[in-house]
């Protein structure tokens, strides 16, 4: 085995000056991510830092009548929570749209933020993979790509962010509480992930220094009108194509405010709120829907295997919204 | 026979060794002092290797010794030593034989060492330059040069009869229409692995994951020069093979070599990543040209496949026998040509030839019977073959109208609207379909040992394998049966190569070749049990023949008096009884070529297709099987059902995708690779009509391995396409296709 050290973290101080300390070390939390990407050699961190007893592993309302997601709460706990179900159900229908009950119970929000892209030339170490080695060079552009971006690509990597949880933080508005050497500060959910521009191989604008201490979520849950529907290759346990988490405000058959993002096409849950915004005070018609995702998908581009998503990512945005709308036929 | 244990679904008789950890896979043997190998694959699809540099490995405490084409030991010899049971017609590939590398992810070099997490840290410390070539990877791009091999490996195409050309030109209706399907892999949760255990006077025991431990041995004594006692090969359970198993795979090869050199025992076992180094399904393009008359009488059918295969072996199945099979037509002309590719060669993958070709047929059929304006099964009705007109052979038994009939009804086929696009709810158009299929039902030569103890206990043995399907129960319910015994008396032993010889564990062959060979110590045990009971003073058997008698109850009765009797235990508690031991070798009856032997299947679907969004729900499956004696209907019934959710997978999800910038294979791993999970698999209906055939082979079983999964893929492509009005001609049907 490649020799790491393991240290564990006494707290967030103490956490954040031991990966401040090491260039290579990383934090691990439900492990589900960082440990396969080491047995495979595609991370290989210096130092792991065990934060999973630090005390971020609650779920408490704010000042603000919104709720925080502590950073270690696990992805079950979250989905399944009281308060998530009845005033964010957008949020537990995308998380249980990911991965297995087994890798949820293990899995943090926080690591789930930080996962990595599932681009298949990203996980094979005897291909070029700029967001691997940087300049290496990306396969996946001329190669293949069905799961790939068509959204904020750059020539040097078309990956997608795979989380689906984070679409639906994305809708929702949330923001990330992270702490530094130089203390605490937040950054929009919108903020946090990066385009891969020139320097795919990162991933957030979290500093290598900062640690993940909570999510917030603001006091509008749009429970009454929501929907998560996650496209893939089969039914269950496998990451989504596209995907896309509506919320809608209703005034009678008015919408008052909509809200949409989207997963499986970029490098971070892709939201556009001036497309919404054509939405704003508008009938809730298929027509005016369909606008919307025309306007929603402009400038998409399809690299071959994964053109098909341009139409389908529309297909999907006017079917979320429909469903928001009804409020039935979850998927 | 007396049926008491035939045809009962006795519960597996392993089961609760699996369930409980306690059965063993090869990598879960152990010896003192293991050392452990892992595989260095090559990056490159094609070229040579310039150097390879292990230094930096082997200054790791702990790493023993790095092994490739450079340090290789000198006795490896000309590469038809290689040749296994299984392999095509070419030459085999042999590992760290030289600097070529011929394949992407071939295996380059074994690092081994004294833990498997160090063996895999060096391994990735191992600096390889290579000089690359161009290589051919892109099916499509080389289908021009498709030839005919010199040499099928499976038999070659049927020659033509009628005049296909005229009957196509005359015929009222017709189609040509093409159909593909790519490279698949096998994948069973069971990854290959061998542990090679050295012991005294470098005798090895030899733990491997194979579906026939004699070929294993047969394949080592061969490339290792080597007495075939000093190889002894064992693999009591087997996590899934589906044919990647029928050839020895390299981890064996690469585990003896460090193993004799190092003097030490070696486990290999591969990562998932190199489960896709090997053998795959291949890639094929099938073409047909088809001819009915307006009343859909067939009359003129031309199949022509392109199948993948490697630059050095010429792998071929028997794709395009299916026409002759299952339709009556006058007229027919097939051909099968192969398209070489910088690969590794492609290797049988349950229904070999008949889950692709009968994929192909099964849709173009579907597509002539529209065209004719027929319902699809009246279609299949109407051309009904009574012949096996591949070899001009009447079939041993054919129950197929039986299955269309029962799935049919089970179905509800009858309520069917023909028009596509006629059925919706809601976002969802419905759509049914149906296909039919066969399977050969094939008898090879097989040998058994039988020993009855002094305790009544009977055990009896054949070198095959268990890969899952149930040979341990079936086995020990056909022997139990013999001689009338309860199942818990009965052992079967399997996967030792020092056992009784078997054929290798495919081509759904075991049961009616093992299983024959079982029933046929057992008889001999029972004709020397009839021998010591006729000795007894005052025998009611004295004067009887074996014919005369049954083993039922423990006891040897006669069969017009079944009152009548000796119990078994009181011939062994007689004096001087020592046990009795019985071998047989047994060879399938010369009669049975006079007919065409298959199992069949009919299976009607249930779809729902999203009009917008293109997802497909298999919502309903019935499968109907005519598949001869049903052994044991548990077991039976996983068979098909493990066949049915193949067939959705094959339908909908699995392929293996060749990036042909790279020449690899991309999607390596079980997260990109999709197989069917639980939430893709919905209602799923058994059906085995009754089929009586006393030709096939002395059991009257046709075996079940292969005949559930032909029929699925083309009933799911044929429902789509009845839902949506769409024909997808290339699988997997995804969304992005069907949308
Ligand atoms: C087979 C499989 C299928 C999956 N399917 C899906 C799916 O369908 N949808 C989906 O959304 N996800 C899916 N996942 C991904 C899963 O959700 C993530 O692996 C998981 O959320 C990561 O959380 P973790 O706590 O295990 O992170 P870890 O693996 O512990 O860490 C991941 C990364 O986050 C960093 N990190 C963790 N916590 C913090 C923190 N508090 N502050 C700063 N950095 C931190 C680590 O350093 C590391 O780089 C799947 C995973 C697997 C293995
Ligand atoms: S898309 Fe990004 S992650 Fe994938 S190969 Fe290109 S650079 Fe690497």
């Amino acid at each position: 085995m490649r020799s790491f050290n393991y240290t564990r973290a006494e707290d967030v101080g103490n956490a954040v000056s031991q990966v401040a300390a090491d260039k290579g070390a990383k934090f691990i939390a439900g492990g589900t991510n960082l440990l396969d990407l080491m047995k495979i050699q595609v991370m290989r961190p210096s130092r792991l830092v065990d934060i999973t007893r630090l005390a971020l592993d609650t779920i408490e309302e704010t000042d603000d009548g919104g709720l925080r997601l502590g950073a270690l709460v696990t992805n079950s706990d979250t989905a399944y929570h009281e308060q998530v179900e009845k005033r964010y159900p957008l949020l537990s229908h995308a998380i249980l749209a990911g991965a297995t009950a087994q890798l949820r119970n293990m899995a943090t929000d926080g690591g789930n933020l930080l996962q990595r892209t599932r681009c298949y030339y990203f996980y094979d170490t005897d291909t070029p993979c700029n967001k691997r080695e940087p300049g290496t060079g990306c396969s996946a552009i001329q190669g293949y790509n069905r799961d790939l971006a068509i959204l904020g690509t750059s020539e040097h990597c078309i990956a997608t962010h795979p989380s689906d949880m984070a679409v639906a933080l994305a809708a929702l508005e949330a923001t990330v509480r992270v702490t530094g050497p130089n203390g605490e500060r937040t950054i929009p959910l919108s903020e946090f992930h990066r385009l891969p521009g020139n320097t795919p191989h990162i991933d957030s604008n979290l500093g290598d220094d900062e640690i993940i201490t909570a999510i917030d979520l603001p006091a509008k849950g749009f429970a009454d009108h929501y929907t998560y529907i996650k496209l893939r290759d089969r039914a269950s346990y496998a990451f989504a194509l596209v995907s896309v988490a509506a919320a809608l405000d209703m005034e009678g058959d008015t919408i008052k405010e909509a809200r949409i993002a989207l997963g499986g096409v970029a490098h971070k849950p892709w939201r556009k709120p001036e497309a919404e915004a054509l939405l704003n005070g508008r009938q809730a018609t298929r027509e005016n829907f369909r606008k919307v995702a025309e306007a929603y998908i402009e400038g998409a581009k399809g690299y071959g295997d994964n053109d098909f998503k341009i139409e389908l990512a529309k297909r999907a945005i006017v079917r979320a919204l429909e469903q928001a709308l009804e409020m039935e036929e979850k998927s | 026979m007396i049926t008491n244990q035939i045809g009962k679904p006795a519960n597996r008789v392993d089961g609760r060794a699996k369930v409980t950890g306690e059965a063993k896979y090869a990598a879960e043997f152990s010896a003192p002092d293991l050392t452990y190998g892992f595989v260095v694959s090559s990056a490159i699809a094609k070229g040579r290797i310039k150097s390879i540099d292990a230094s930096q490995a082997l200054q790791l405490d702990g790493v023993l010794q790095v092994f490739t084409h450079e340090n290789r030991p000198g006795y490896i010899w000309g590469d038809k030593n290689y040749q296994d049971k299984d392999s095509p017609p070419g030459s085999p590939f042999r590992p760290l034989y030289d600097n070529e590398v011929q394949f992407s992810m071939q295996p380059i070099a074994l690092v081994v060492a004294d833990t498997f997490e160090l063996a895999r840290y060096a391994a990735s410390l191992v600096k390889v330059e290579y000089v690359t070539q161009e290589f051919d990877t892109d099916f499509e791009a080389n289908i021009g040069k498709a030839y005919v091999p010199e040499q099928y490996k499976s038999n070659p195409p049927p020659e033509p009869w009628g005049n296909p050309d005229e009957a196509l030109a005359s015929a009222a209706v017709k189609i040509e229409t093409e159909y593909a399907h790519p490279s698949e892999h096998h994948n069973p949760m069971e990854m290959h692995a061998s542990t090679v255990v050295w012991g005294d006077g470098g005798k090895m025991t030899i733990y491997d994951k194979v579906q026939g431990v004699q070929n294993s041995q047969q394949y080592i004594a061969k490339a290792f020069a080597l007495p075939m006692e000093e190889v002894h090969v064992i693999s009591p359970f087997v996590g899934g093979a589906f044919g990647s198993g029928l050839r020895p795979q390299y981890q064996l090869f690469l585990a003896v070599l460090a193993a004799r050199e190092l003097k030490r025992s070696v486990r290999v076992v591969l990562t998932r990543q190199q489960m896709f180094s090997f053998g795959h399904r291949p890639k094929t393009v099938q073409r047909f040209a088809l001819g009915a008359s307006t009343d859909g009488k067939l009359e003129a059918v031309m199949h022509d496949a392109f199948a993948e295969t490697s630059k050095f072996e010429d792998y071929s199945e028997n794709v395009v026998i299916w026409p002759g099979v299952l339709y009556h037509c006058d007229n027919v002309k097939v051909s099968h040509k192969l398209v070489a590719l910088d690969v590794y060669t492609p290797l049988d993958m349950r229904a070999p030839g008949g889950a692709t070709g009968i994929y192909a047929l099964e849709c173009a059929m579907d597509e002539l019977a529209y065209k004719v304006g027929m319902d699809p099964l009246e279609f299949r009705l109407k051309n009904y073959s009574e012949r096996d007109q591949n070899e001009d052979k009447p079939f041993s038994s054919k129950e197929l109208r039986e299955c269309y009939r029962q799935g049919a009804e089970k179905f509800g086929w009858n309520k069917r609207s023909k028009e596509p696009r006629s059925m919706r709810e809601g976002h969802n158009l419905i759509g049914w379909g149906m296909a039919h299929g066969a399977w050969e039902a094939t008898q090879k030569p097989a040998a058994a040992k039988a020993v009855l103890s002094a305790d009544g206990k009977l055990t009896v043995s054949c070198a095959t394998a268990d890969i899952g399907t149930g040979t341990y129960t079936v086995m020990t319910q056909i022997a139990a049966d013999t001689l009338g015994m309860p199942l818990e008396d009965v052992t079967f032993k399997l996967g030792d190569s020092s056992l009784p010889m078997s054929p290798l564990e495919g081509g759904s062959w075991t049961v009616s070749s093992v299983g024959s060979a079982v029933k046929a110590v057992c008889d001999k045990v029972g004709e020397k049990l009839l021998k010591l009971a006729q000795q007894m003073p005052g025998s009611p058997l004295a004067s009887v023949t074996f014919k005369d008698i049954i083993f039922a109850d423990g006891q040897i009765k006669l069969k017009n008096n079944p009152a009548q009797g000796v119990a078994v235990t009181d011939i062994i508690n007689q004096g001087g009884f020592e046990g009795i031991e019985e071998d047989v070798s047994n060879e399938p009856d010369k009669g049975q070529s006079n007919y065409g032997r298959y199992a069949h299947s009919a299976v009607f679907v249930e779809v729902k297709v999203d009009e917008d969004l293109g997802t497909v729900k298999v919502t309903r499956v019935v499968s109907a099987i005519a598949g001869g004696r049903i052994m044991n209907p548990k077991t039976a019934k996983s068979q098909i059902l493990g066949g049915v959710v193949w067939g959705i997978g094959m339908a909908m999800e699995e392929e293996t995708v060749m990036d042909n910038n790279l020449g690899r294979f991309m999607n390596h791993d079980l997260d990109k690779y999709h197989v069917p999970v639980n939430a893709d698999v919905h209602d799923i209906d058994v059906i085995f009509v009754e089929e009586n055939d006393d030709i096939v082979n002395p059991i009257g079983a046709k075996g079940l391995g292969e005949i559930g999964i032909v029929s699925v893929a083309p009933a799911i492509a044929n429902a789509v396409f009845h839902a949506t009005g769409k024909r997808v001609r290339d699988l997997p049907i995804t969304l992005d296709k069907a949308m």
